[in-house]
């Protein structure tokens, strides 16, 4: 179907139904319960699970097929969100000339960025491309002001031209009217499901550029991506030049980055120079290897993983500790709070930090592995309780 | 006129004269052997011919084409291959791919953006990748990732890699170091039978002398950067320049 092979079909339509149903899935918790903190079915987190899935996404083509290790990539982010907001100043609050200009913008920042850092591989290409993002971040803090609106944030204000605006039009982004913000709520029980515009917009977006990643993947180019990750030797001694396949994947990814960031700020027209800073790049190179880098779903499972343990595991506090550990005596309840305490809240980063640890010496390959080697268990069993089957060496991606 | 032709070629590393005046005439279709001690100048002189070093002076010329300045990959696209001496391929890709990709660079050429269609849509190519691993009996492991091949595989897959692409001229750099007998008999039986089928001109860098006079046609000994003679198989064996420049070391 849609000239995929079987199996990465299958994988995109488990990715669809994950992303179309996920406001049942995010919140399995009725709304009173004390699991309800565990509950990720809001709107803007879900949007932000979906949005730093595509940064992700493209960013997997870089790194997990090229190898190519890009510490800059906020950068395009940031571009694009800049991008986006001009638009809404300029034009008005609908969303597409914004996310079209924002992926323009950031690709021909990635060519140039690319283009330059690519001359070098290594150690060396992570450091020219932090070095351009760095730059990127001091001009839009303070430099280029006038462009950026620097430490406040670019912002749509009223005086805007917006010339295509009319008071007809809602006040806030939109795509031909339909408001981002919008979102029915569906109460069945003590459940609560929230429906919203701008979720669905960017997973329907999501799935469209995992579809296209796919197709990347499995083409002539993406097994050039994956040679040049490979040996570079050979492949320069097989006539083929792998310069222009770098920077093509560098600006592809460059663009997914661009549409992340334009999509953000379609969701909140706000647009920061805090988003270009290395933290963030740090951050998507975190969510690739997390999820197991050079796979297709990886990418998207590690960002909705950090996404979600930034967002939840960082509104426990100690009230909500006191509640968890009511039922024991005062002070084996103080005692294990005192120990919990430094992982939850504002500790949030330890946590993760220990989990990344974990999965980066345990799993090399990130969650997928563990999902392929829990499959395998599954299998391994039940082919003994059959008969001793051929295991199946191909791995899942 | 052979199908290349070195002239007063030179190369020097700081206070190294690598390569001195060097003259050499490949003819096509035919097996040449440049053999030499230790520190002779073969690899230098190789990596003269496949544009990853410039030679300082004199000239490199393939089918009356100048090489030099040329990128690797543009010489390659010329119809020169180059096997090394230890096995170079796409060790974690499987071995079907790793006879794909030369077929794609021999089709499309040094870049193309097809990222749109699927590889295995690709018929012309899987049929080409089939041929060759079915002419270097591969077609068996052709799932197998590559680095999990022994050394021997190793070699008949770069070959297979080389080969896929047709060139016009094969350089090979020590195709057998480091192999058992066994393999670098089969690897020998490989190469002639390569001849047998294929018009195509070869160069072997080469230590083993069984190696050399089992193949080469025609003979040139390095020593010390420059050519010392060049001969017939039969000639060279028992030439005094030769037993002089190997100081005895090979009873050839």
């Amino acid at each position: 179907m849609l000239g995929l092979e079987k199996k990465d079909t299958s994988l995109l339509i488990i990715v669809a139904i994950l992303t179309m149903c996920a406001p049942f899935i995010l919140n399995p918790f009725p709304a009173d319960s004390a699991m309800a903190q565990f509950n990720a079915g809001y709107p803007d987190l879900m949007q932000r699970f979906v949005i730093f899935g595509i940064f992700a996404i493209g960013f997997n083509i870089l790194f997990g097929l090229t190898g190519y290790l890009s510490f800059g990539h906020a950068a395009f982010l940031g571009i694009g969100s800049y991008s986006a907001v001009w638009m809404f100043k300029l034009l008005g609050y609908n969303i597409l000339p914004g996310i079209f200009l924002s992926v323009i913008t950031s690709g021909l920042f990635a060519l140039l960025i690319g283009y330059i850092s690519l001359r070098r591989s290594g150690i060396y290409f992570s450091i020219l491309t932090l070095a351009f993002a760095q730059m990127s971040f001091a001009l839009a803090y303070s430099v280029l002001t006038p462009l950026t609106n620097g430490e406040t944030g670019l912002q749509v204000y009223n005086s805007d031209p917006q010339y295509f605006h009319s008071d007809a039009m809602p006040n806030i982004p939109h795509l031909f009217g339909q408001e981002m913000q919008s979102t029915y709520t569906l109460d069945a029980g003590a459940w609560s499901f929230d429906f919203n515009t701008g979720y669905y917009l960017c997973a329907l977006i999501m799935l469209g550029m995992f579809y296209l990643a796919i197709r990347i993947f499995r083409s002539p180019f993406g097994l050039m991506l994956k040679a040049i990750k490979t040996n570079q030797t050979r492949l320069n001694y097989t006539g083929l030049n792998p310069r222009p396949y770098t920077l093509a994947a560098f600006v592809i990814s460059g663009m997914y980055a661009g549409l992340a960031g334009g999509l953000m700020a379609s969701m909140d027209p706000l647009a920061g120079a805090e988003r270009m800073q290395w933290t963030a790049s740090g951050e998507v190179v975190l969510m690739t290897i997390l999820g197991g880098a050079g796979t297709l779903i990886g990418p998207v499972l590690g960002a909705g993983f950090i996404k979600y343990f930034e967002n939840i595991f960082s509104k426990i506090n100690d009230t909500v500790l006191h509640q968890w550990f009511a039922f024991l005596p005062d002070g084996i309840e103080d005692f294990l709070i005192a120990i919990v305490h430094p992982f939850v809240g504002k500790g949030w980063h330890l946590t993760l930090g220990l989990m990344f640890m974990a999965i980066v010496i345990f799993l090399p390959g990130g969650l997928v592995e563990g999902g392929q080697k829990i499959a395998r268990k599954i299998r391994g069993k039940k082919a003994e309780d059959d008969a001793p089957a051929a295991s199946d060496t191909t791995p899942a991606e | 006129m052979g199908i290349l032709e070195i002239k007063n070629v030179g190369k020097r590393f700081g206070g190294l004269q690598a390569l001195s005046d060097v003259n050499l005439s490949v003819a096509e279709n035919t097996v040449h052997a440049i053999i030499g001690p230790n520190g002779a100048g073969k690899s230098t002189l190789l990596n003269c011919l496949v544009g990853k070093l410039i030679p300082d002076t004199g000239s490199v010329t393939f089918q009356g084409q100048s090489l030099l300045g040329r990128k690797p990959h543009e010489i390659n696209q010329m119809g020169v291959s180059r096997v090394f001496q230890t096995p170079e391929i796409f060790a974690e890709l499987t071995v079907f791919e790793n006879v794909m990709i030369p077929c794609f660079a021999a089709r499309d050429g040094s870049f193309k953006l097809n990222a749109l269609n699927a590889v295995r849509g690709q018929n012309d190519i899987k049929e080409t990748a089939e041929a060759i691993l079915e002419d270097v009996k591969m077609l068996d492991k052709r799932h197998m990732t590559a680095s999990s091949m022994s050394r021997g595989d190793k070699r008949r897959l770069e070959m297979a890699m080389c080969l896929v692409q047709e060139p016009k001229l094969l350089l090979l750099d020590e195709p057998t170091a480091g192999m058992a007998r066994a393999d670098t008999n089969n690897t020998i039986d490989l190469l002639k039978e390569i001849k047998e089928k294929r018009d195509i001109t070869m160069a072997i860098i080469e230590h083993d002398m069984h190696v050399v006079f089992s193949l080469a046609e025609r003979i040139t000994v390095l020593a010390q950067g420059t050519p010392l003679v060049e001969e017939t198989p039969e000639n060279i064996k028992g030439h005094p320049k030769v037993r002089e420049a190997y100081l005895g070391e090979a009873q050839v």
